[in-house]
């Protein structure tokens, strides 16, 4: 009963208290209802555009995992037969006539790597991620209608969609797509006839990347204008739920960080067609020896993680933002340290521009410059400690629901801290002379990044679940889905640590044949069930979140969740524009939970006599 | 359609488009300091040949230092409702900007004659990188002058607040690749 009576008290304050922007008197609604294509496919809506954007995300996941699933298969089963691939993989699996063994070709293991890398970091991590949220979340928490340009927004999506197919059209090459490392260093990068997948590959894949590069530009320009300008009367910064600095700042990062990528590509495309030696020197290929002179790879390496460090931010920030909100309506207590959290994101977005170097401690940069990066480095660690440190003190003493958006919430927190720990060891110059390049390092960006970044997101789609789709996700396969990943992913990476300190490299394609990493078979046999496992606890998700859109439980009530923030003031079937009346006026910060005896206070309810505002 | 928040509550006195085109311009000009640190990067490691600017460069800064201020009273006398000067100062920059995109690639052509090639020493290389990244950003500009100019000659002569909103978009625009063409040349010449 007490539901019905907060819905109502919504409505009420929102007719009192609203702003009046005369949205009624043009009725975009039903102009954008009558129409699929304009609905369904061409959508300005928000909304729309952000489930565009998680679809996407979604399906690329599953091709990007896939990916990962086969070698993974390669290098726990080095001695068995992939055959039974060949349907799916066709001339990439070679069958020995003699044998009948069907082994995958080294060049398309290093495909499937350099795929699986460029994959789930841009087009799930990034756009799946922040491009899902970011838009499902800016215009609605801050009580706006939808982003400054609708268009734009429209045209980001878009722009992800092209980059998405000219990427999957390289998958079919007869050459193969691009095969050197999600980095895309040069020489293997900029030299056409250097690998399988350095020619044709190559040039989709930086095709698609520029096309992604303009729909994140698009993107960001549109979040920070809508964070900037359209704020509902009283949304002041301090007001701000975490969700949305966290996507403000992501956003900054990447408008300032992806352009320097464009570059970087901009030099490497003139390196591959107009034969300058941006990044090229004296080169011997199939025994003769190139024109390039004088150029430097470790330049690429410089423009390409002066973005790829902030990238990794803007991949995880989001993720923090979700988790700081759904950890704060599902432990019933304000966040712990509002401000700090805040100033930590910005810490973290600042740091973050300044730590680049640290990816490249072998690469020959010189050894006093990198202790300055080692010193930024390990600071970064102190912001995100303060940030640990408040999600923890928020779960104290809390009130907590357990269902599957807050576990999410919590993996999250476990798995940054094991992976961020990781990165400590990284960060010291001299520990990296030893791990670099080894599976030290795949550990700890998987736990800190993908799976951490993979859990916030869950943590968001499982919460946000009923605002898109006006259903809720099934908990038991949510919470089957959670132990099965959270154990799995463990199980994937903890190990990896082990075969780190051991100096097994990364990216090779099989250990058995080095006597120094002979030991480690069973080890990788594991892992490699470990993954399959985690592969079809995905599967589940999916199942899922396609079944709940049709089958799962109605939402009957605007606010299910119990929560403070202005979207789930909306009706439940919003229209575009969001709310049908006025827009909502805000009175308080958005986390005001168990104040004054009450469950929740939501942003609307104009203070009472003598209450003074929380920070 | 594209305008559904445009009546929403507005937190900043700047027009969100306005605000969109400015961090377009930080986004822009991060692409250039990298570009910029590229250069001295690879200036540092040696093996860097040294040559003149060609004089054609000096003659385009003028050029578009000139279609800067021809605009600006362009835009003065929009707002001041003189509709005559409002179109003439208006074409003299289209067409300055044009002028601008020839004297760049006379400039280029006296360096190729030089013998400072494309693929010859990174020096050269950066150099028409550089300068030709900026060409397209200006062709850009020389884009949103003609819609300018099209709403000048198409639409009947009438002072509002839109349109006048979106002739400062042009105007910061292009004052802005102006004083990016400036900030190259000085770091070109000094670097
Ligand atoms: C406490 C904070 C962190 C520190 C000190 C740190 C440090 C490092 C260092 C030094 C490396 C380079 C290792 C090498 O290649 O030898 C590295 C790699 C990496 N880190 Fe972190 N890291 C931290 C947090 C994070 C976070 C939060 C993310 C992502 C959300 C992340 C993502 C990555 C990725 C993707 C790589 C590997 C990229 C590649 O070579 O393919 N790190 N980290
Ligand atoms: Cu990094």
């Amino acid at each position: 009963m007490a539901d019905i009576i907060t819905v109502d008290r919504d409505d009420v304050l929102l007719k009192k208290e609203g702003f009046d922007d005369h949205f009624h008197d043009h009725h975009h609604e039903d102009k954008y209802k009558s129409n699929f294509i304009s609905h369904y496919i061409f959508s300005m809506d928000h909304k729309m555009i952000a489930r565009q954007f998680l679809i996407t995300g979604m399906l690329w996941a599953i091709i990007g995992a896939g990916m990962s699933i086969i070698f993974r298969l390669q290098l726990g089963f080095p001695d068995e037969s992939l055959a039974w691939l060949k349907p799916l993989l066709g001339k990439w699996i070679t069958i020995n006539t003699e044998t009948g063994m069907g082994s995958l070709q080294p060049e398309f293991y290093y495909a499937l790597v350099t795929m699986h890398g460029t994959i789930i970091v841009f087009f799930v991590l990034t756009a799946g991620l922040s491009g899902t949220f970011s838009n499902l979340l800016i215009p609605l928490q801050l009580g706006a209608r939808d982003m400054a340009s609708p268009f734009l927004n429209m045209l980001s999506y878009w722009f992800f969609f092209m980059a998405s197919v000219v990427m999957f059209y390289s998958l079919f090459l007869s050459t193969g797509p691009f095969s050197g490392g999600w980095t895309a260093y040069p020489p293997l990068s900029a030299l056409p006839q250097a690998s399988m997948g350095s020619g044709t590959g190559m040039t989709l894949w930086t095709i698609s990347l520029v096309l992604f590069v303009v729909s994140v530009l698009l993107g960001g320009i549109n979040y920070i204008t809508t964070v900037l300008n359209l704020r509902t009367k009283g949304m002041t910064f301090w007001r701000m739920p975490l969700t949305i600095w966290a996507f403000f700042v992501t956003a900054i990062l990447g408008l300032l960080s992806f352009p320097v990528l464009a570059s970087g590509f901009f030099l490497l495309m003139c390196d591959r067609g107009l034969g300058t030696s941006f990044y090229l020197s004296e080169i011997f290929i199939q025994g003769s020896a190139l024109d390039f002179a004088g150029g430097s790879p470790v330049l690429y390496q410089h423009l390409f993680w002066f973005l790829g460090h902030p990238e990794v931010y803007i991949i995880i920030l989001p993720a923090m933002g979700l988790v700081s909100e759904v950890m704060a309506v599902h432990a019933r207590k304000p966040i712990f340290g509002y401000k700090f959290m805040v100033y930590s994101i910005l810490a973290i977005g600042f740091l973050s521009f300044i730590v680049w170097a640290h990816h490249m401690f072998m690469s020959g940069v010189n050894p006093f410059i990198s202790n300055f990066f080692v010193v930024f480095t390990l600071i970064i660690a102190v912001p995100s400690a303060i940030k640990v440190f408040n999600w923890i003190a928020t779960l104290y003493k809390g009130d907590l629901r357990l269902n599957t958006p807050m576990l999410f919430s919590i993996g999250f927190v476990s798995m940054f801290i094991s992976g961020g720990l990781t990165g400590v060891f990284l960060g010291n110059s001299a520990i990296d002379i030893q791990q670099h390049d080894t599976y030290f390092v795949v550990a700890h960006f998987h736990i800190v990044m993908g799976i951490a970044a993979f859990f916030g997101m869950f943590a968001g789609v499982y919460h946000w679940y009923p605002k898109m789709f006006g259903r809720f996700m099934n908990e038991t396969l949510g919470k089957i889905h959670f132990w099965a990943t959270l154990i799995g992913a463990y199980a994937i990476f903890w190990p990896m640590h082990y075969l780190g300190l051991a100096g097994v490299p990364r990216r090779y394609y099989r250990f058995d044949s080095f006597d120094a990493f002979g030991s480690f078979g069973e080890m990788n046999m594991f892992i490699t069930i470990a993954a399959i496992v985690v592969f079809f606890a995905q599967l589940l998700m999916v199942i899922n979140f396609f079944y709940s859109m049709y089958y799962g439980k109605k939402m009957t009530t605007k606010n299910p969740w119990g929560a403070t923030t202005l979207e789930w003031t909306t009706p439940i079937k919003a229209g575009h524009g969001n709310w049908p009346g006025k827009l909502p006026t805000v009175h308080r910060w958005p986390y005001d939970y168990g104040k004054d005896g009450k469950d929740f206070i939501s942003q609307l309810e104009p203070m009472a006599e003598g209450e003074t505002e929380a920070h | 359609m594209a305008d559904i928040t445009l009546k929403s509550h507005r937190s900043s006195r700047v027009h969100p488009q306005k605000f969109a085109l400015w961090a377009a311009m930080a986004s822009i000009t991060m692409m250039f300091a990298s570009l910029s640190s590229a250069y001295i990067v690879r200036q540092a490691a040696g093996n860097w040949l040294e040559f003149q600017l060609p004089s054609a460069f000096y003659i385009s800064t003028i050029i578009i230092l000139l279609s800067s201020m021809t605009l600006h009273k362009s835009y003065t006398s929009f707002i001041n409702g003189q509709e005559r000067p409002y179109k003439l100062y208006l074409v003299v920059s289209f067409f300055l900007g044009l002028g601008f995109v020839v004297s760049q690639y006379i400039g280029w052509q006296n360096l190729y004659s030089l013998g400072i090639d494309l693929k010859g020493n990174p020096s050269g290389s950066f150099l028409y990188v550089m300068t030709f990244i900026h060409v397209v950003h200006v062709l850009g500009g020389i884009a949103c002058l003609l819609t300018a100019m099209f709403h000048a000659f198409a639409l009947k002569f009438k002072v509002t607040e839109r349109r006048k909103h979106r002739f400062e978009l042009v105007n910061h625009y292009w004052h802005y690749v102006d004083l990016l063409w400036v900030y190259l040349l000085i770091f070109l010449l000094f670097s």
